[in-house]
């Protein structure tokens, strides 16, 4: 194979009625690569998901995985594909292990061959201990597991997770990126979608930005970051008293603006990344001021629909999740 | 939450089942519609509470009825259950055929069949799965009818054999009629509106029959409803085997109308379930 795009996609439409879910997506996936597709509720996003994934046909364009039509091939295409959909598909009167061997009967591993499979996928999302309890008593981090889990059972070549860690606390959204990071090690060509740039940051390759059912940016995280502008330090002294002092020594650091009251007694200036924060902490050391807030985050999904479109995503919701990236108690 | 590394922790590139194998194993539609017919006993194992119509209502039904009709109706209650008994197994056997369309309504919503259709099987192995599962629950009707007609007197006057095929008639009806409650199931929105049609299509059949009455003692202008309703059939073929009364052609009668909601409910049910994706 010359070009080894394992998920093309052209000019996909899909219309619900009046309303226009897709209006022409494209989009490439090379093997062994993540791509987020980030965008607001309603964007399109499980729509596209829900194409590739044989669940829906489109009303125009084509889409392939690993050369196959969705539409023509559908058959063939499901023998290659791993879906974890937004909302976790298991069956919650089953056991975690009963879900597992269903879906590896499913897929013709055999009884032996089910069960094997099922014993170490629940290891590995260490959910043994929790093998044989309904699904219905699952925590939601656990439930997400062995949806996941659920989607590699036939070892799927191409794995489409649908908003992985909407609803998880930051600590499981961490261990849930472990876990895809590991399915690319492994092999696997992914397709995430998000809400959140700091996710698709962490974990994809490239970036398809989309709004109102079109592709409205793709790049890589970095060049999507440039457009956006690099990240945002936060930082709430500990004595309001000191905030003109602060602001001076974020003024310091800064890409340029000028410290910007954001939130009463927080203050904000753009960075351009990380070293930005050790040189804030060591200058408000020095300078004997105490904070009870420092952090530093990429901008919002509201933020990069500004810096893209020029107006703010439609949905309130769609705001990015607060400071999760590097979070500093002083 | 511990956060240790989840996930593959050994290089597993295995290629999966090649599509070719696959297609070699015979019969993916019986071996898919069996694993879920599985899971669909395993669900009703988990929910024993969801076997109510089953199990509470024929011995309810039984022991109003035949109390409250059985002096006006027949002279006594005794008398009356020997008549009364094939006909509340026929109507409770027809009304456990609801819940199938009313279940499946609300576990469409549910993540779980996105699963089964990103999975490279027959699309309609899922809702082969639901109905062969509820096969279970028709038994019990059976089994509880009878145990609680013998304790209240009832008995077969013929021979077991015979009374076996009565009871499977009803069960294989009550399949046949699922294919109904599946269809509405799959074209009605809420789970509740799937009960309620499906009470208006089961009420005209049990009480518009010889459940309760023979067809004679009922008005003129209600009896050519009776005479092709396929309750009434069924509850004469089981009324025939279970008393050794002539049986007539209502079993024929009544595999034919199997045959029937089969061969339109079935396609039916089918394409508005493709349809709902």
């Amino acid at each position: 194979m010359t070009t080894d795009l394992v998920i093309e996609a052209e000019g996909l439409v899909k219309h619900y009625g009046e309303t226009k879910a897709l209006q022409g997506v494209d989009l490439v996936v090379p093997r062994g690569t993540v791509l987020g597709v980030l965008g607001p509720n309603g964007a399109g996003k499980t729509t596209t998901v829900r194409i590739l994934s044989t669940l829906l046909d489109p009303d125009a364009g084509t889409a392939r995985i690993n050369g196959l039509d969705v539409v023509r091939d559908a058959e063939k295409v499901r023998h290659m594909i791993g879906l974890t959909g937004q909302y976790a598909s298991v069956d919650e009167d089953l056991t975690g292990r009963q879900n597992l061997v269903l879906f590896g009967t499913l897929l013709e591993l055999g009884r032996a061959g089910a069960r094997a499979r099922a014993a170490e996928l629940l290891e590995w999302f260490d959910l043994a201990d929790a093998a044989d309890r309904p699904a219905k008593t699952y925590s939601g981090g656990m439930r997400r597991r062995l949806d996941l889990a659920a989607s590699l059972v036939g070892r799927p070549d191409v794995i489409f997770l649908d908003e992985p860690t909407t609803g998880l606390d930051p600590a499981k959204r961490e261990a849930m990126w472990d876990v895809v990071r590991s399915l690319v090690t492994d092999g696997s060509t992914v397709l995430l979608t998000t809400q959140y740039l700091e996710e698709a940051d962490a974990l994809a390759d490239e970036i398809t930005v989309v709004d109102h059912g079109r592709v409205i940016a793709h790049d890589t995280p970095d060049g999507l970051k440039r457009i956006v502008g690099g990240q945002t330090l936060e930082v709430r002294p500990a004595d309001p008293s000191r905030l003109p002092e602060t602001a001076q020594i974020l003024s310091q650091v800064s890409t340029g603006a000028a410290a910007d009251e954001i939130r009463k007694g927080m203050l904000a200036v753009p960075v351009a990344g990380d070293a930005a924060l050790t040189e804030t902490v060591a200058r408000l050391g020095a300078a004997g001021i105490a904070v009870t807030e420092l952090s530093l985050h990429l901008p919002s999904l509201d933020e990069v629909f500004f810096s893209l479109t020029g107006h703010t995503a439609d949905d309130g919701s769609a705001t990015g999740p607060d400071a999760t990236s590097k979070e500093v108690a002083a | 939450m511990t956060t240790t590394t989840l996930g593959p922790t050994t290089t597993d590139r295995t290629p999966r089942v090649p599509a070719a194998a696959a297609a070699r194993r015979p019969f993916p539609l019986v071996r898919h519609s069996a694993a879920l017919t599985k899971r669909s006993l395993i669900k009703t194992w988990r929910t024993p509470e969801a076997l109510i119509d089953v199990t509470l209502q024929p011995i309810i039904f039984l022991a109003i009825f035949a109390t409250i009709f059985g002096n006006a109706v027949a002279g006594s209650t005794e008398d009356y259950l020997q008549f009364l008994l094939p006909g509340i197994l026929g109507q409770t056997i027809a009304m456990g055929a609801i819940a199938i369309g009313v279940n499946l309504n609300t576990d469409m919503e549910k993540g779980i069949f996105d699963r089964f259709k990103s999975l490279p099987i027959p699309r309609s192995a899922p809702l082969l799965g639901a109905v062969l599962g509820d096969v279970v629950r028709y038994v019990i009707v059976a089994v509880v009818t009878i145990a609680t007609g013998y304790a209240m007197g009832f008995r077969i006057a013929t021979s077991p054999l015979e009374a076996v095929a009565g009871c499977l008639l009803a069960v294989l009806f009550a399949v046949c009629l699922s294919w109904v409650s599946v269809w509405v199931g799959m074209v009605v929105r809420t789970s509740g509106a799937v009960q309620g049609v499906m009470f208006l299509l089961v009420m005209p059949l049990s009480f518009g029959s010889n459940v309760f009455v023979q067809t004679d003692d009922l008005p003129t202008w209600m009896q050519g409803f009776v005479d092709v309703n396929p309750l009434t059939h069924l509850v004469d073929s089981m009324r025939g085997l279970f008393l050794g009364l002539p049986v007539g052609d209502h079993v024929w009668w009544t595999l034919a109308w199997c045959v029937g909601l089969v061969a339109v409910f079935m396609p039916l049910a089918l394409r508005a379930y493709r349809r709902k994706v």
